[in-house]
């Protein structure tokens, strides 16, 4: 308190400061470098930021998950990547069935609410299972014991969804219905996208309206804010635990469904990069706080698409698109150096220690 | 205090979930890889023990929350949780026989149902299965009801015999280089697992020692020796174990050696992971990534190559590689160390998987061969002796794990160890003492990341070309688990655990499939039932038990205390 700021900085933060100007420069010169290289046309952009908005509700959908589940329990639930991967895969045999017979180019919509439907549920008991045989036992030992669990049980779930279907491809099939691109402004828009973005603005909206005028969503934030208290006006807190795992994991399947609209191939280790990702954007929203993620996720998007484009033409670097993984690792160690409660997130910023 | 109804319950629970492992092992094809490897030669098949070991448990959890051990009582609980579980697997195959599982659950194969069956008709099937389920849950109730010291030994002889009819393979291929004592072994062993006679008197054997052994107080005769006695007892078996150690190569031919190569580089990885999550308490994820600027950097300046920038040899690149590995662990760990653990983790997971998408990209092709990866990297060579097959790399790994080793058995009760483990347990109070929280995280990080570029560096020169898949982050996982089946935090756990989790993969093909599999449900039943790992330091196990902590383990901390060297 009473040293003075030049007393308090350390080499460790002069470091850290250098680090982030040099990776700032960098990025601005990358930017400035590539439009002025005039190498993409303004439509190209355009093209890009629709992508990277589709690709960002479906980050959100996923950060749910990760987000309500840290905002109860304070854990990271490494397994959710699994949970997420879980509904697809299983899914698409659903998707094969009803192709093969037809069904899903008569009766489009059914057949994708059924295929959601069956997504959902198998994330959403695979997300019941994992708190039940995995994280309730552990819920008072040691702040790295459940991390490693959830570690192991995502390396179980993704070899057992191996062993149950295969390790080989499978691929989700057409729907002529979805086969349209429309043509505005020069940008093409594709009628995926427009499912996709709508379908994660629905749902986002139906999971903020749960958890913000349900009762059982007032219990949730009840005992985020504090389980003992939660606990002693009533509230079960083992079952709002098990609803918030239930209901992080069927928006998972959810958009594990949207996410094969856009890229329709599914296999047991699918969840890695989406899941990491969207843990990124639920950091960068404020991990506990919904808008935040729902926020967070539309800037990683967006950087994932635009970004290496962007950032990266101007500097000389090859094929840029191959390093789009890496901006968002890279987004992901900025955040959590330079402002681990997020943008939105100040509220979990007192147990940081 | 428990009323009727809950053990009832609880059995039908406990039945219901040996059933559901039973399946799980059938379905993920487990079950299915194991079908013709005999444990005893037209008996026992590993797959049969698959399929029954989870009702055998079951059955035994059943009995344990009984509130009274009547004889009848018990057989009932004992063979009704057999039951339901054969109940289980009996309904699925009754249910295939009327769906296709296969065209979704592809290892649901016509050869599952006939050896869940025992390849009988349908109906005499299923009976057979369900009779011997029961008999299962009946024998592990007759087995409970026998005193310890006799259930103790029965469990161990059963152990050994599974064991070593599963390795029959291994043992053979390493008997055959025996010459002439090779026959006293060979008639032990049947085309595919153990005879039944030899399985008998195996059983009687290790069955007959176990209950010797189980009679002899050991704790006792241990603290009956003179401080000169233990010295010569500690003395002895580190010697034998030096050459055993020493002399591994050449019982075993070159096919083992690499095996035990690559154990070794995860061993000497392990300890120094050991050193920054057990010893310091940071969980790194991305312990690869060191391990990847280690080899890379050996590759880059050795290679005969014309990507190679000086074609340096071996020996003047080695240190070369390992201060540029310890300068990137300085470098991540300066900026990360502030972090909390959890997110400390997602970081390095993110460096490490940073690491391999940038050796991965046209952007560094021209200098680290992109996917190419890099090939024709130096071997190191002793005077004019070039070290190029695996016999002889051994001896280099080896010598590597000593250096290594020494250097954590010091560290671990030096000044720094001990301000690592009081970072571990709080931080906040370790400062108050007077600990510098950015230096010794710090140090642990360096420690880490050089002997993860030792075992980077060894790799390259072991397989002589590198390529970005082979530092995914499932390496980190594995050196991550194999510390954590050990004992976070025990050196001789490291040990355990790489011999386990790498050895055991390795030798046996059929779990090939099935390792990272293993891998994740050791992990989770490590943390849920023994966090302290099977082989645990006494201090951990203490703070992991503190409920359960009996006399005996307070008196072991004390021992502990008192002499840290140990």
């Amino acid at each position: 308190m009473l040293r003075t700021w030049r007393q308090r900085i350390t080499i460790t933060d002069i470091f850290i400061w250098l680090i982030g100007l040099a990776i700032a420069a960098l990025v601005i010169w990358g930017t400035i470098a590539t439009l002025q290289q005039g190498k993409y046309p303004g439509s190209v952009w355009l093209d890009l930021t629709i992508k990277g908005l589709a690709l960002g509700g479906v980050y959100a959908l996923i950060a749910m998950g990760y987000t309500m589940v840290y905002g109860i329990l304070k854990m990271i639930n490494f397994a959710h990547s699994e949970v997420f991967m879980s509904g697809p895969f299983t899914a698409v045999f659903v998707a094969i069935g009803l192709s093969k017979s037809g069904f899903l180019n008569k009766q489009p919509v059914i057949s994708l609410a059924l295929i959601l439907l069956v997504s959902a549920g198998v994330s959403t008991l695979i997300a019941i299972l994992l708190e039940r045989i995995c994280y309730r036992p552990l819920r008072n030992a040691p702040r790295l014991v459940p991390l490693i669990t959830a570690i192991g049980a995502s390396f179980f779930l993704q070899y057992v969804f191996r062993g149950f279907y295969g390790s080989g491809t499978y691929g989700y099939p057409d729907i002529k219905a979805l086969d349209h691109s429309w043509t505005v402004g020069g940008i093409q828009i594709y009628a995926t996208q427009v499912v996709v973005i709508i379908g994660a603005i629905v749902m986002m909206l139906i999971l903020f309206g749960i958890v913000q005028w349900t009762k059982i969503g007032k219990a949730m934030r009840a005992v985020s804010e504090d389980k003992e208290a939660s606990e002693l006006m009533g509230i079960n807190v083992d079952r709002i635990i098990v609803f918030t795992f239930g209901l992080g994991g069927a928006s998972a399947g959810a958009a594990g469904i949207l996410y094969t609209l856009l890229y329709p191939v599914v296999t047991f280790y699918m969840g890695f990069f989406p899941g990491i990702k969207a843990f990124t954007a639920a950091v960068l929203g404020g991990i506990g706080n919904v808008p935040g993620a729902f926020l967070g996720s539309l800037i990683l998007g967006l950087l994932e698409s635009v970004g290496p484009n962007l950032f990266l033409t101007g500097l000389g670097i090859p094929s840029p698109s191959q390093l789009k993984d890496a901006i968002a690792f890279i987004v992901l160690v900025l955040i959590l150096i330079f402002r681990p409660t997020g943008i939105l997130g100040e509220r979990i910023s007192k147990d940081k220690a | 205090m428990k009323n009727k109804s809950s053990y009832w319950a609880k059995t039908l629970q406990n039945g219901l979930i040996g059933g559901g492992i039973s399946l799980l092992l059938s379905v993920v094809g487990l079950v299915l890889a194991f079908g013709k490897t005999y444990i005893i030669s037209g008996v026992l098949t590993m797959a049969q023990v698959f399929v029954l070991a989870p009702f055998l448990f079951e059955a035994t959890q059943s009995i344990r929350q009984l509130p009274s051990k009547e004889p009848i009582k018990t057989l009932l609980v004992g063979g009704l949780t057999g039951l339901l579980g054969g109940a289980v697997l009996a309904l699925f195959i009754l249910i295939n026989n009327f769906i296709n599982i296969r065209s979704v659950l592809i290892n649901v194969s016509p050869d599952l149902v006939n050896l869940l069956t025992f390849h009988l008709p349908l109906v005499a099937g299923l009976l057979a299965l369900l009779g011997i389920s029961l008999v299962v849950g009946l024998v592990a109730a007759g087995v409970f009801m026998l005193p310890d010291r006799i259930r103790g030994a029965l469990s161990q002889a059963v152990m050994v015999v599974v064991l070593v009819g599963l390795f029959r393979d291994l043992i053979v291929t390493v008997i055959l280089h025996w010459g002439w004592v090779q026959y006293a072994f060979l008639w032990i062993f049947a085309q595919s697992g153990l005879t039944i006679i030899s399985a008998l008197l195996l059983f009687a054997l290790v069955g007959g020692l176990g209950y010797w052994s189980a009679g002899r107080n050991r704790k006792a005769i241990a603290a009956n020796r003179t401080p000169r006695q233990q010295k010569v007892v500690r003395w002895g078996t580190l010697g034998v174990l030096g050459l055993i150690a020493l002399l591994l190569p050449a019982i075993l031919g070159s096919y083992f050696s690499e095996i035990l190569d690559n154990v070794g580089i995860y061993i000497l990885m392990g300890l120094g992971l050991n050193i920054v999550v057990g010893f310091a308490g940071l969980l790194d994820l991305g312990y690869v990534a060191f391990y990847a600027i280690g080899a890379y950097t050996l590759g880059m300046l050795t290679t005969s190559e014309a990507v190679g920038l000086l074609h340096l040899s071996f020996w003047v690149a080695l240190p070369v590689a390992l201060v540029v590995a310890v300068a990137a662990g300085v470098i991540l760990g300066l900026p990360i160390l502030r972090l909390r653990g959890d997110y400390l983790a997602i970081v390095t997971l993110g460096f490490g998987e940073i690491i391999r998408i940038v050796v991965l990209s046209d952007w560094l092709k021209p200098l680290l061969g992109g996917s190419e990866g890099i090939q024709r990297i130096g071997k190191p060579a002793i005077g004019g002796l070039v070290l190029a097959n695996q016999q002889q790399l051994y001896y280099l790994i080896l010598v590597c794990i000593l250096i290594a080793g020494f250097i954590a058995i010091r560290l671990k009760d030096s000044h720094l160890g001990r301000s690592w483990m009081a970072l571990r347990e709080d931080e906040d109070v370790a400062e108050a003492m007077g600990i510098n929280k950015v230096t010794t995280k710090l140090l642990a990080f360096a420690m880490g990341a050089l002997f993860s570029g030792l075992g980077g560096v060894l790799f390259a020169t072991k397989v002589g070309s590198i390529y970005p898949q082979s530092f995914s982050f499932i390496v980190s996982i594995n050196i991550l688990s194999l510390i954590i089946v050990g004992g976070m935090g025990s050196i001789p756990g490291v040990f355990v655990g790489g011999l386990a989790l790498v050895g055991l993969p390795l030798l046996l093909s059929q779990f090939a499939d099935f390792r990272y599999l293993i891998y994740g449900a050791v992990l989770v039943i490590m943390m849920l039932r023994k966090p302290e790992g099977l082989a645990p330091e006494a201090r951990r196990r203490l703070e992991l038990h503190e409920d359960d902590a009996g006399p005996g383990l307070q008196e072991e901390l004390q021992t502990v205390t008192k002499n840290p060297g140990r």
